[in-house]
């Protein structure tokens, strides 16, 4: 199954190709079965290898497909690593990507360009694949720049519209910013190690002794890429608006794969990132500010994926705080559960706005737990993983990174328990503003509540399933479980394995769960206090808040900030080179040279006088010069 | 003894004739010196043992080129009153660069070095059958894209001669 | 007996460059086109002479084969161009080639 690996890129390419060239003119079942089937063999394929992993002892498997590069000194093959960090990867990406397409035929059945939105989802899929499965940084950085074409495609998929054009042209500068970043790291890497293969580098690195200033620096450039990627403070900004594109775009790249990309890299870099420990201290505390960060402003926002959004890079928060206190497999293990119950719910998003025919604002729903009961439950146990309900999938990985940050620094774990106890807060004060009290619509609205088609509540229940077991491959050995997935990811992480020092006695673990419980309870209570018994509703559009709260619903004013701070300087001083050294300085040269030789010209042409016999006379002249000069 | 007075005598008419080409005031007078000249030359080949080519020459030039010329001057009535004529400074000045030409054509021959011939003298050259054998053996593509040449030549010129074209 | 043996090779030189030169001479003589192009041929049959001379001089019948080229080319040249010289006397009733002068500044 191994060696068909380069078949799992290829399918959703051809897929690609296909739907991109002739996706016009198919039907749309076509489109639907070619879009959805090329992902499900994918997933197949991910599926043979995964097992085949499991059952076999040789853990690391490169796969040379073709040369890639050669120049010089360099030579970079084009070869696929599989190991289980990548075999998780790809059954992540290919699983939720499958289930994602299957909820897109009925969610966007409607659109004009339903076979454009197909072709893009392939290439997204076969670009996030070749993310996670190239032998080197190079082949990353491929697929790290086409899932940011693709986010830019699928963000402005309803180019139409000018808002979401600028939404999706602010995603991919942010991006950007951070990818000069991470190629800035692969280079140096390069000029460190002189490769770039993943196997290369990470063999040399052992060399290193911890705290090399080159690690650093490396570790902190391919950081900044991550932030980019991941949407981290303070280049977050764009995820928020990214929520522009179609939902099950949101669900699948903003929520599920892309967004997740810069945990995968540090995860593969854990060497380089465990011999630098300043660089580890960054990656927590800025993990965990935006964990914090995030979960404030979605206290207060009103749109249902403004709150899913901030949630994300909430979340996204929790698994870099993991990586940088070294809990690299409870990073991995919260990418997976993070996958399942937020693309769970942003698919039950998905369904309430194709429900509410196009609303997406939270004060305008309500009661909808009548009109949606398969909508309403799943969202409920995806709100539960989200949470860490006991038993449920989020409650074992965001356990595993308390544990992990409560290890490392008891300041980060209160942070990090705060940031959760604003999760559970937000969380249900949308399921309760959304599902519960009375409908708050329109009446045309009203009108045409009704569940979604099979084709999206079917991926919803199997998500919710996911959702539910989802943590079941990560019980913590203090509860008596085996934690299968540490075992699988062992290999992977085995050379950082000096850092994690020992694990907490189970009595610290019990102690830490029951604060864990208790702090989502207490969040339960209150949001149920306010949103169920006080049927509070948040103000209006345009209504006097308080101060804090203002500042909260307005998200910190950190896009005015980054308008007034960076944009508008750069603005202005573009237009000054423009208007001083472009219009007058540039311009002028250009078209002084150009008015030159148009004098000139008119000037030399009077000599063409149109009389053959001068044009003659001339040329026998020349030659007998010519023949002159050679004889002298 | 003979061959070198023939030579002489024949360079002389050659550049007599060539002169009078240019200086003749009738065109038609023109087109009979050039056709003498063009005697001459073919007495040259003869004189180089190139016996073919001398009869192809006439052929070719004197009969076929030429009468061509005397045919559309005739078809355009030229005589020595309609003939153009430049400005006596601007004829002088022709003559001074034609002149100034040949100087420095002579003058860079003068300098330059004499090939000696690395084959033995073959009188038979010039005969038919050499040539033929040369043409089609080393130079059968040229003459086959040469036909194509006067092929479209001869539409050339049945296209330019009509009275109008489409 | 060639001429060739008992004529230096300068000789031809010499006058072929005067043929030639006077061909040119009659191309800045005369304005009326018809000598101007029988001024070319005659510098085209400088060549040709040149051509032979050397074919002789060096036993080498690929000069004379040059020449058949050389007449071809002529002959095409000739056709074509009082082809044109009758086309601009249909229109223009005079074949001075002061009168072709519009394709200046």
């Amino acid at each position: 199954m191994i060696n068909l690996v380069w078949l799992v890129p290829l399918l959703p390419l051809i897929g690609f190709v296909i739907l991109g060239l002739f996706g016009k003119k198919l039907s749309k079942g076509l489109v639907s079965i070619i879009g959805c089937g090329s992902i499900l063999g994918a997933f197949a394929i991910s599926l043979g290898i995964f097992f085949q992993l499991i059952g076999q002892a040789e853990k690391s498997i490169t796969i040379d497909l073709f040369s890639w590069i050669t120049a010089g000194q360099l030579s970079i093959p084009f070869s696929f690593l599989i190991d289980p960090l990548s075999s998780l990867f790809l059954l992540i990406i290919t699983g939720i990507g499958f289930l994602i397409h299957v909820y897109s035929t009925g969610y966007m059945s409607h659109d004009e360009g339903f076979a454009r939105f197909f072709a893009y989802l392939n290439l997204f899929i076969f670009f996030m694949l070749l993310l996670v499965l190239g032998s080197n940084y190079l082949i990353m950085f491929v697929g790290w720049e086409g899932v940011g074409l693709c986010s830019y495609l699928l963000i402005g998929f309803w180019f139409k519209n000018t808002a979401y054009n600028n939404a999706a042209k602010k995603a991919f500068v942010m991006n950007r910013i951070g990818d000069l970043g991470f190629l800035l790291g692969i280079i140096l890497i390069y000029v460190t190690f002189g490769s770039i293969a993943y196997h290369d580098v990470f063999l040399l690195a052992k060399n290193f002794t911890s705290g090399n200033p080159i690690l650093t620096a490396i570790t902190l450039l391919l950081f900044v890429g991550a932030i980019g990627k991941s949407a981290q403070l303070p280049l977050y900004t764009w995820l928020p608006d990214a929520m522009a594109g179609p939902t099950p775009v949101s669900a699948l790249i903003h929520a599920a794969t892309m967004v997740t990309a810069g945990i995968y890299m540090i995860a593969r870099s854990n060497i380089l990132f465990t011999l630098s420990p300043i660089s580890m201290e960054v990656v927590a505390i800025v993990g965990v500010c935006t964990a914090l960060f995030a979960a404030t402003i979605g206290l207060a926002q009103n749109d249902i994926k403004k709150v899913l959004a901030y949630s994300t890079v909430s979340q996204l928060g929790f698994m870099f705080l993991a990586l940088g206190v070294g809990a690299y497999t409870g990073a991995v293990f919260h990418v997976m559960t993070h996958a399942f119950f937020k693309a769970l719910l942003f698919l039950g998003a998905g369904s309430v706005i194709h429900a509410m025919s196009g609303g997406q604002d939270i004060r305008e729903m309500g009661g909808l737990k009548k009109y949606l009961p398969v909508t309403h439950l799943t969202f409920l146990l995806g709100t539960l993983a989200i949470v860490g309900f006991p038993g449920f999938s989020g409650f074992f990985s965001k356990d595993e990174i308390l544990a992990g940050a409560f290890e490392h620094n008891k300041l980060l774990w209160f942070l990090g328990i705060s940031a959760a106890a604003m999760t559970t807060f937000y969380m249900f004060r949308l399921y309760f503003l959304t599902f519960s009290g009375d409908f708050r619509g329109s009446k045309h609205q009203s009108d045409h509540l009704h569940e979604s088609p099979k084709s999206m509540t079917i991926p919803l229940m199997i998500l919710a399933g996911l959702s539910v077991v989802g943590g079941l491959v990560g019980i913590p050995k203090a509860l008596g479980g085996t934690h299968f997935l540490e075992e699988f990811l062992s290999p992977v992480f085995e050379d950082s394995s000096f850092r994690i020092i020992s694990h907490l006695p189970h009595e610290t673990e019990y102690l830490l769960m029951g604060i864990a419980i208790s702090v989502m309870a207490i969040a339960l209570y209150f949001a149920h206090k306010v949103y169920v018994k006080n049927k509070t509703i948040p103000a209006a559009e345009g209504e006097e808040l308080q101060p804090l709260h203002q500042l909260v619903y307005k998200k910190y004013f950190v896009d005015e900030l980054y308008n007034t701070l960076i944009t508008q300087p750069l603005d202005f001083i573009s237009n000054g080179l423009f208007k001083v050294i472009d219009n007058q300085f540039v311009d002028g040269i250009v078209n002084g040279i150009g008015k030159a030789v148009n004098w000139t010209s008119s000037k030399v042409r009077l000599a063409q006088t149109g009389n053959i016999g001068f044009y003659v006379f001339v040329m026998v002249i020349s030659i007998a010069l010519i023949l002159f000069t050679r004889i002298m | 003894m003979i061959t070198t007075y023939l030579f002489y005598f024949l360079s002389f008419l050659a550049i007599m004739c060539a002169l009078m080409v240019v200086f003749s005031k009738n065109p038609v007078h023109s087109v009979l010196y050039l056709v003498l000249t063009f005697f001459t030359i073919a007495g040259h080949y003869v004189l180089l043992n190139a016996q073919f080519l001398a009869a192809v020459h006439v052929i070719v030039y004197a009969g076929a080129i030429m009468v061509l010329f005397l045919f559309v001057i005739m078809l355009m009535n030229l005589n020595k009153d309609t003939e153009p004529h430049k400005k006596p400074w601007l004829k002088f000045s022709a003559a001074i660069a034609s002149g100034l030409l040949l100087v420095v054509l002579v003058g860079s021959l003068k300098g330059a070095e004499t090939i000696v011939p690395t084959n033995a003298f073959n009188p038979n050259i010039g005969l038919i059958e050499n040539l033929g054998k040369t043409l089609f053996h080393d130079f059968l593509l040229p003459f086959e894209v040469s036909s194509i040449l006067l092929l479209v030549a001869m539409v050339g010129a049945v296209m330019l001669g009509k009275k109008s074209i489409k | 007996m060639s001429a060739i043996q008992v004529i230096p090779i300068n000789m031809y030189l010499l006058l072929s460059t005067v043929l030639f030169t006077i061909g040119v001479l009659g191309v800045l003589f005369r304005r009326n086109a018809i000598i101007i192009f029988m001024s070319v041929e005659l510098m085209l049959n400088a060549i040709n002479l040149l051509l032979v001379a050397f074919s002789s001089y060096l036993s080498d019948g690929k000069g004379q084969v040059f020449v058949f080229f050389i007449m071809a080319v002529a002959a095409a040249e000739v056709a074509v161009g009082l082809a044109i010289l009758m086309m601009v006397y249909r229109n223009t009733k005079s074949t001075d080639i002061n009168i072709l002068n519009k394709l200046k500044w």
